[in-house]
C-alpha cells in the first residue's frame, strides 16, 4: 500500500491562457481544487509608454496614452488632457459645447468598454451568445468613432485645448439612433443572464472582497461600488461639469462577481441617460476648441489664406507649446474606476513625467485576495469580473 | 458639495494643523500646486504622518490613490516620491471629501524611503513599480521585487540618465523542453522499464 501523499501543487495560469485577458500570468498554489496562494505576475506587455512620453511634445503624448487602456482609449486621453489643461489654466476658457461633447464621448466610451467586458466575461463563463450580441452593439459604437475621427479604436479626438474638429454631419442622428435602440438591447442581455441559473451559480457568492479590503487595496470603481462604497469620481470630485447631469451611482452590497455584474449593467443604463442629456445640450455646429491659437491649430481655411494663421500652425506642429512649470493630477471616472494622469512639467514643451494611475494595476494586485480560498474554476469568473486590461496594467 | 479639489481652502490648513498636532516631530512644508493641497514630509516621519492621515477622524484619507516618483536630475535632492491620497467623503466615512498630495524628497546618493504598506496595503505594487523603474528602495517592503521588467533587468528605465533606446534580450528565459538527447534517453528508459514489467509477468 503506497503512502498517501498530501502536498500542494503549483500551477501556472497564463500568460497564454485565453481567458486571462491578454497576458496575465498567475502562479497558483492548489490544494486539490482550492487555491491556497496566488501570485499574479505582470509585465509581459510593458512597452515603456511613460518613458516614451517624456521624449514627446505634449500633444504627441495623446496617441500614446490612448494605447494604454485599449478598451477605453478616449477616457485615457480625456484624463490626460484635463490634467494638462488644469496646469495650463485653460479650463476657464473652455466653451461649454466642448465640455458636453467630451461628456458624450466619455460615456459612449464607457458603454463600449463595458460591452467588451460583458461579452468576454459571459463567454468565459460559457454564455457564448452574449459575446456575439455585445460585439454587435460595440461595432456601432466603433462606427461612431469612425464617423467622428476616421479611426475606430484610437481616435485621438480629444486634444489639449479642445477637440480635433467639429462633429461630422449626421452625428446627432447616428447617436440618437444608437441611444434609442440600446436600452432594449441591454434588456436582451439581462434576459439572457440575470436569472439564468447557470450564470447565477457561477457568479453569486464567488470572489467576495470586504469593504475594508477593497479600500485598503486601492480599488476604486465598479469593484468598490459592488461592495457598497458609492464612490464615483463624477459625483465625489466632479469634473466636466458632471454635477449638472442627472444620474445615479449604482451600488450593490454583496461584493461578489454577480454584484459587479449588476453594478456595471446599471452603469450602462445611467450612461445612456447621461448621453441623452449631453446630446440635447450640443448644438449641431459650433465651437470645438478654446480658440487660443497658441495651443490649438487655427482652422484650415485660415491657415490657407492668412499668413499669421500659417505661422501659428507651423509653430504648433514644429515646436509645440510650453506648459507652465508644475504638477497636476485630475482624475476621471474611467470604465474601470478612478483613472488619471499625474503630469510634471518643467515649463518646457515636453513632459518631465507622465504617470498613469491605472485602475487595472490595482485590480490585478487585489486579485490574489479575491481568488485565494476559492476554487480554481472560479478564477476565470473572478478575473472577468474585475475587468482588467493588461495594456493598462503594464503600460 | 465641497470646494473644488485643489483650491487652498480652510480644509487645507485643517489637515496641516491636525498633522502638526499628531506628529510634532515631522517636518511638514506646504507646497504649491494648482490642483490639490501638496505637502512635503520628511521621510523619517512619513509612516506616522500617513497613519494620522488615515486614522484621524477629521481626516480619514482612506484611499491611497497612487504612489509614484519623479527624477529631477541634475537637481539635488534628485528624486521626489509622490503619494496621492483621497478622502472619499460620505462614500466611505464622515470627513469631507478631499484630495491630498504628499511628497518626500529623496537624495540621489541614498534613494531609500520607508514603505507605507503597513498603513495602505495597496501600496505594495505601486512601490514595487517605483523600485523597478526608478530604483528607489522601500525599506520594510514585504516583497520588493521587480514588477514590470524581467527579474534580471539591469538599471532603472525611468531614471533620466537611462538611455531611451536600448535593445536588450532577457536572459532569464530558458527552454522548457528537454534537449533531444535527454528526450531520447527518457524514451529509452521508459521502454526498458516497460520491457522489465512485461518480462516479470
Amino acid at each position: 500500500m503506497p503512502e498517501l501523499r498530501s502536498e500542494t501543487m503549483t500551477v501556472n495560469m497564463g500568460p497564454q491562457h485565453p481567458s486571462t485577458h491578454g497576458v496575465l500570468n498567475i502562479v497558483l498554489e492548489l490544494d486539490g481544487e482550492t487555491i491556497v496562494a496566488a501570485d499574479p505576475t505582470v509585465g509581459f506587455l510593458h512597452t515603456g509608454i511613460e518613458k516614451t512620453a517624456e521624449q514627446k511634445k505634449w500633444q504627441q503624448v495623446i496617441p500614446l496614452v490612448e494605447r494604454m487602456d485599449y478598451l477605453g482609449p478616449q477616457s485615457n486621453s480625456l484624463a490626460f488632457c484635463l490634467s494638462v489643461e488644469r496646469l495650463m489654466g485653460l479650463e476657464a476658457s473652455m466653451p461649454e459645447r466642448v465640455t458636453w461633447i467630451r461628456v458624450l464621448i466619455a460615456e459612449l466610451q464607457r458603454l463600449s468598454s463595458h460591452l467588451v467586458w460583458l461579452g468576454t466575461h459571459g463567454m468565459e463563463i460559457g454564455a457564448i451568445s452574449v459575446m456575439m450580441y455585445c460585439f454587435r452593439e460595440r461595432e456601432q459604437l466603433l462606427n461612431l468613432n469612425e464617423m467622428l475621427a476616421g479611426f475606430r479604436m484610437f481616435p485621438s479626438y480629444i486634444r489639449i485645448g479642445g477637440l480635433r474638429e467639429d462633429l461630422p454631419r449626421g452625428f446627432h442622428e447616428a447617436v440618437t439612433e444608437f441611444l434609442d435602440k440600446f436600452p432594449g438591447k441591454l434588456d436582451e442581455y439581462e434576459k439572457l443572464l440575470t436569472k439564468n441559473q447557470v450564470w447565477t451559480k457561477r457568479t453569486v457568492g464567488v470572489g467576495y472582497l470586504s469593504k475594508e479590503d477593497t479600500i485598503a487595496m486601492g480599488l476604486a470603481g465598479p469593484i468598490a461600488r459592488a461592495v457598497g462604497i458609492p464612490y464615483d469620481v463624477r459625483r465625489t470630485f466632479p469634473y466636466l461639469k458632471y454635477e449638472t447631469f442627472d444620474f445615479n451611482v449604482p451600488t450593490a452590497t454583496d461584493g461578489d462577481v454577480f454584484a459587479r455584474y449588476t453594478v456595471r449593467m446599471e452603469e450602462m443604463r445611467q450612461s445612456v441617460k447621461i448621453c441623452r442629456q449631453a446630446l440635447s445640450r450640443i448644438s449641431k455646429t459650433g465651437v470645438y476648441d478654446c480658440g487660443d491659437y497658441r495651443y490649438v491649430p487655427p482652422p484650415k481655411d485660415r491657415v490657407y489664406t492668412e499668413m499669421e494663421a500659417l505661422i501659428q500652425h507651423f509653430l504648433l506642429y514644429s515646436q509645440g507649446f510650453n506648459v507652465p512649470k508644475g504638477e497636476c493630477y485630475v482624475p476621471v471616472e474611467g470604465p474601470r474606476g478612478e483613472h488619471g494622469f499625474y503630469i510634471v512639467s518643467d515649463g518646457g514643451n515636453r513632459p518631465v513625467r507622465v504617470k498613469s494611475r491605472a485602475p487595472s494595476f490595482f485590480a490585478v494586485q487585489g486579485l490574489s485576495k479575491l481568488i485565494v480560498g476559492g476554487l480554481i474554476a472560479d478564477v476565470i469568473a473572478v478575473i472577468g469580473s474585475t475587468d482588467v486590461v493588461m495594456g493598462d496594467v503594464d503600460r | 458639495m465641497t470646494a473644488a479639489p485643489g483650491t487652498m481652502t480652510e480644509s487645507h490648513t485643517t489637515v496641516v494643523d491636525a498633522l502638526r498636532r499628531a506628529v510634532p516631530k515631522a517636518v511638514i512644508e506646504v507646497g504649491a500646486a494648482v490642483d490639490m493641497p501638496t505637502l512635503y514630509v520628511d521621510r523619517e516621519n512619513l509612516v506616522a504622518v500617513c497613519r494620522t492621515l488615515r486614522d484621524a477622524p477629521s481626516l480619514q484619507f482612506a484611499l491611497l490613490v497612487e504612489v509614484t516618483s519623479v527624477d529631477f536630475l541634475p537637481a539635488e535632492p534628485r528624486y521626489e516620491v509622490v503619494y496621492h491620497l483621497a478622502c472619499l467623503g460620505e462614500a466611505y466615512g464622515h470627513a469631507p471629501a478631499r484630495r491630498l498630495r504628499l511628497k518626500v524628497r529623496v537624495p540621489g546618493g541614498d534613494p531609500h524611503v520607508p514603505t507605507v504598506t503597513s498603513i495602505y496595503p495597496g501600496a505594495g505594487w505601486p512601490e514595487r513599480e517605483v523600485y523597478d523603474l526608478m530604483g528607489i528602495v522601500f525599506e520594510g517592503h514585504p516583497d520588493l521585487r521587480r514588477i514590470l521588467t524581467p527579474d534580471d533587468w539591469q538599471g532603472h528605465p525611468l531614471r533620466k540618465d537611462y538611455p531611451v533606446q536600448v535593445r536588450k534580450d532577457a536572459v532569464s528565459w530558458s527552454p522548457l523542453q528537454l534537449t533531444p538527447e535527454e528526450f531520447a534517453a527518457n524514451v529509452r528508459s521508459a521502454q526498458a522499464q516497460a520491457d522489465k514489467t512485461a518480462r516479470r509477468k
